[in-house]
């Protein structure tokens, strides 16, 4: 082998490389997440075996767009697979351990009657004051005695070691740094959640900025039960709440209404898909998303080809003088950013002020109701769409003999006749496969979609499924802008559209032979 | 522009037609109808110039033609929102980006198209799937993923631009590869052979040689990424949350978003301004496209 400068330039690159891996690496492996160490690891010994060779070319090409693939399309597909078997989703995303945990320790209160602890918030001398651990250093109002309070529990402190002033105000102790007053306020949400346990479940917490106070947790969990009682209402007469683990949430056993926040992710099996499938409003409202989606990606594309196809033709006319610029100026939609189109267009449809109605002196209210809605949405996509399609189509009918034309033209078909015989299949076959492409492009058009109407008009106070929602639109609003983020259920429309598109693929490439032609 | 316009013809390499007989008087209607298709093609962008040149900057007083000529928009815009910095966060995200999906489709091109190793049809076939089901499909686990990945790695979590490019990656194989492997195909392998006589090894045929042979389709599927990745809005609104980090589809988005009527003026000066990145691109590789986007698919 040769010593180029450039094999130094490769394990320059792959010692680069490998350092930023097991860098992060380490960073899982600081944090406990033992998933991400093993996956980074892997990342790397597979580089150091595919480069650190002479063997193996192929895979020197194909790491890098494998790795990427796997992790972030194969893997993707996979955990969303999985995630739409659970729960998971607004007040379930904890463990059943974690949602007690966040129960009970949320519920500490203050037992009336006790004094309170006069409280300074300090560091370890050294550390960083916004940063620190924080050490809370408490004065028992009764003994005078001072403790040093951590997360790990309260530690008398000598008395010679501790300053207090005139007031018995704590000013200084050997070893640790006293917050001021801003300072304190500074890391206040911190503080606020911070808790010095004491002797079985109760805590030290922080009130104002000076003082503290030891409380017991109301709310205590019953693992032979598997409930929590929730002991303050009896503080004004009332019986004690029972909250029972029910369908992955905690829920009162007097009152199926009354429901604690935290719940925890669990499996469901397939609820998530037969709800979709068997749950009368449900299943009404997917199948309308489902119907309009096919409607929607097909007449896109009809509607597209067809004008791109007529231009094509209308152009295709070397008589024509001009047509360069034409061509050059009917294309500039297709130059437009995807985005400024869709806001635009949907600027233009507004019922007020819009151009549309403006012009024509109408009044429609295009994007408030459905109909008009959907006609608004396929309108922007045929501006949208059909440049691309005069484009390919002008390049398909350029590439068609010149003496096919004329012996159809010499056997005496007409020029209507020429175009459906001759040039529409041969056409057709150039651009077929680019229709497909189109078809698949516009049944996950979430973009258009979603920056001319968000999914909407949401008509008869349906407020889960709009008039012009594709599935990707719905998943995405049941995933990250409903009131109640659904991700299991989000994932399963996922799914939907994944076997929707494996189904249309099929039968695809059954048609076009595509498979059969790798060579 | 005009003078873009008239130097960019899209007319493919002409191949002669002779035409039968000559029908001149009856080209009238063809003129009338290309017309009428150059209103239809034109006059949203005659719009969107008009808002941006309007001075009063809102939709109700934007007509198809302006009335009066001010940049006011412009000077709005930057007042009220972070613009170049979202400009910036597009042109790094979209660069890095396509940069990045060419490389690798181009590497994996290669390898299809020259080498044959265990695995290939398998190999190609999966992609060819792939193709089928785009990486915003599942948009769930990318954000759930990312989220975990960002508790250790803060710097590819959510809200970085470093961490949806890493996301866009992952459609860069599958997208592009069976029309790259198309046009690496048309390059005689001969070539190879030649290079391999003179003691050139693999990595430097493909660098030196072929990447440069091939760059018509380089070109052409860099400009689809880059374009593609500008108007992307699904995972970059999941991903990008502050407003300085966003890029010119969510802010503008946003801008519009808060108040349709009153902004109108300012969006439009921010779409022109978005626009210029893409037509300049367009326009450069428009001479490649046609051949492009059909030597791929079209067997």
């Amino acid at each position: 082998m040769s010593r180029s400068p450039y094999v130094i330039l490769k394990w320059v690159l792959i010692a680069i490389v490998l350092a930023v891996i097991v860098y992060a690496a380490g960073m899982f492996a600081a944090n406990g997440q033992l998933l991400g160490t093993i996956v980074f690891g892997l990342i790397a010994i597979s580089i150091l075996a595919v480069y650190s060779t002479h063997r193996n070319i192929p895979a020197k090409y194909l790491l890098p767009g494998l790795i990427f693939f796997l992790a972030f399309q194969i893997w993707p597909a996979v955990f969303t697979g999985a995630t739409a078997f659970t729960n998971w989703g607004d007040g379930h995303t904890l463990s059943k351990q974690e949602s007690i945990d966040a129960i009970t320790s949320s519920s500490v209160e203050e037992v009336s009657g006790q004094p309170r602890y006069s409280l300074r918030v300090a560091v370890k001398e050294g550390d960083d004051v916004a940063t620190g651990e924080p050490v809370y250093i408490l004065t028992d109002p009764d003994t005078k005695k001072v403790y040093a309070g951590t997360a790990d529990g309260l530690t008398e402190l000598p008395a010679a070691d501790v300053t207090t002033g005139p007031t018995g105000r704590v000013t200084a102790v050997k070893g640790y740094t006293i917050l001021t007053g801003r300072e304190v306020n500074a890391r206040s949400q911190e503080l606020d959640s911070f808790a010095v346990p004491t002797s079985d479940g109760a805590a030290i917490k922080k009130v104002g900025i000076s003082e503290a106070y030891e409380g017991k947790p109301a709310a205590t969990y019953d693992p032979a039960t598997d409930t929590i009682t929730d002991t303050r209402p009896e503080a004004s007469g009332q019986p004690a709440k029972v909250y029972k683990a029910s369908d992955a949430s905690w829920v009162n056993v007097a009152d199926p209404n009354d429901q604690l926040p935290q719940g925890w992710k669990e499996g469901v099996g397939f609820s998530n898909f037969t709800n979709a499938l068997t749950d009368p409003t449900l299943r009404a409202g997917f199948f309308k998303i489902v119907v309009w989606n096919f409607v929607f990606a097909v007449l896109s594309v009809a509607s597209t080809f067809l004008l791109g196809l007529a231009l094509a033709l209308l152009f295709n006319d070397e008589r024509l003088k001009g047509k360069g610029a034409m061509r050059a100026l009917l294309v500039l939609p297709y130059a437009l950013p995807g985005f400024v189109t869709a806001l635009v267009w949907a600027s233009m449809f507004n019922q007020e002020f819009g151009l549309i109605n403006n012009m024509l002196g109408i009044d429609v209210d295009w994007l408030g109701n459905g109909t008009w809605a959907k006609v608004a949405i396929l309108t922007t996509n045929l501006w949208l769409g059909f440049p691309y399609m005069f484009i390919v189509c002008t390049g398909a009918l350029q590439s068609i003999p010149g003496d096919v034309k004329e012996a159809a033209a010499i056997d005496g078909a007409s020029g209507f006749r020429t175009i459906r015989s001759i040039i529409m299949p041969l056409v057709l076959v150039a651009v077929g496969p680019l229709l497909i492409a189109s078809f698949a492009f516009n049944f996950n058009n979430f973009g258009l979609i979603f920056l001319m109407t968000e999914g909407g008009p949401f008509e008869n106070n349906q407020s889960a499924i709009g008039s012009t929602d594709l599935l990707i639109t719905y998943a995405y609003r049941l995933a990250f802008t409903s009131a109640n983020p659904n991700f299991g259920y989000a994932a399963a429309i996922s799914i939907f559209i994944f076997m929707i598109v494996a189904v249309l693929s099929w039968v695809g490439f059954r048609q076009t032979k595509a498979l059969e032609e790798v060579n | 522009m005009t003078g873009n316009i008239a130097a960019t013809d899209v007319e493919a390499p002409t191949v002669a037609h002779p035409v039968g007989e000559k029908r001149r008087a009856h080209l009238w209607w063809k003129y009338a109808l290309g017309v009428v298709a150059l209103i239809w093609a034109l006059f949203p962008l005659v719009f969107i110039v008009s808002a941006a040149l309007n001075p009063s900057g809102t939709l109700s007083t934007t007509d198809l033609l302006p009335k009066d000529i001010s940049l006011s928009n412009f000077t709005e815009l930057f007042e009220l929102r972070p613009y170049w910095a979202w400009y910036k966060n597009t042109l790094i995200i979209c660069g890095v980006g396509a940069f990045a999906s060419v490389f690798i489709g181009a590497a994996a091109a290669y390898t299809f198209s020259r080498m044959r190793f265990r695995g290939r049809r398998a190999g190609l076939m999966t992609l060819l799937l792939a193709q089928m089901f785009p990486v915003m499909l599942a948009f769930v686990a990318i954000y759930l993923t990312f989220d975990f990945l960002g508790d250790a790695l803060p710097a590819i979590g959510l809200n970085t631009q470093a961490g949806l490019i890493l996301a866009y990656l992952g459609g860069a194989m599958g997208a592009n590869v069976w029309l790259l492997k198309g046009y690496f195909d048309t390059v005689p392998r001969e070539l190879d052979e030649a290079a391999k006589v003179d003691g050139a090894g693999h990595a430097r045929i493909f660098f030196t040689m072929i990447l440069r042979l091939v760059l018509p389709i380089l070109a052409t599927v860099g400009m689809l990424s880059f374009v593609g990745l500008f108007s992307e809005f699904l995972l970059a609104s999941i991903f990008l949350k502050d407003s300085e980090n966003q890029t010119l589809a969510v802010g503008l988005w946003s801008l519009l978003k808060a108040d349709r009527n009153k902004y109108f003026g300012p969006f439009c000066a921010g779409a022109i301004l978005a626009s210029v990145p893409v037509m300049a691109l367009y326009f450069s590789v428009q001479r490649f496209l046609v051949g492009g986007l059909t030597a791929g698919s079209v067997k």
